[in-house]
């Protein structure tokens, strides 16, 4: 299990090859992985967005995504997982955040994978504030997962 | 007894700062130290709060060297 607040770009593809070439090395021991990535759109609720700063509270967010892998490792099924998250300055195009599960079956990656995403948009403290043509502005909510 | 208070994101520009020491005294309630930190009344649906980095209600209270953040809501993701 690796969870991770980066201050950095991350490669979200290269990142799960090298986590996924720690645990298995190619021997198979998954049948399934399911991942999402979230990226930086370039437009938000009618404007262009040219930037983006992403903020946290150091200390409670790495608690609340360790609270929620230990939780859904406690639902489902989970053989690993991968948790990253960007804060700082991030332009549009960039990855935001990553979870991806690895499991024996389908069904357990799939619905940990969705429930990581869902807990973490609406408990982990995270802020976004856009920069748009006509200045900035702080993101007030997050778009409903379903 | 003192309480070290953290601002965050919309709420910590609003306030023009980051964090305060409060001295506060025995018993009081999160809901009761925003009315101290922000000069107005009942802590807003729109504001959570966290005590010791956990989510918080304003009927929970403080002890002596507790760290409390008030903060919008979270659209991280």
């Amino acid at each position: 299990m690796r969870i991770e607040v980066l201050s950095y770009p991350f490669d979200p593809w290269e990142e799960m090859r090298r986590h996924q070439a720690m645990f298995d090395a190619g021997r198979g021991v998954f049948g399934a992985c399911a991942s999402f990535v979230g990226t930086l759109r370039d437009s938000n609720e009618g404007n262009s967005v040219h930037a983006m700063r992403l903020e946290h509270y150091p200390g409670m967010t790495d608690k609340y995504l360790n609270t929620i892998a230990e939780e859904a490792g406690k639902r489902w099924s989970i053989l690993h997982l991968l948790i990253l998250h960007r804060v700082g300055e991030l332009q549009p195009g960039d990855p935001i955040v990553l979870t991806a599960v690895w499991s024996a079956h389908r069904a357990s990656a799939f619905a940990a994978c969705q429930y990581l995403v869902e807990e973490l948009k609406s408990r982990a403290p995270f802020w976004k504030k856009e920069t748009l043509a006509e200045g900035e502005r702080w993101v007030e909510h997050n778009t409903p997962g379903t | 007894m003192s309480i070290h208070v953290k601002f965050f994101a919309s709420l910590r520009e609003r306030l023009g700062r980051e964090a305060q020491e409060i001295e506060a005294s025995e018993g009081l309630t999160i809901g009761a130290l925003w009315c101290v930190v922000s000069g107005t009344d009942c802590l807003p649906t729109n504001v959570l709060a966290a005590l010791n980095h956990e989510y918080a209600t304003p009927d929970q209270r403080v002890r002596d060297g507790d760290e409390v953040a008030f903060f919008p809501p979270v659209t991280g993701g």
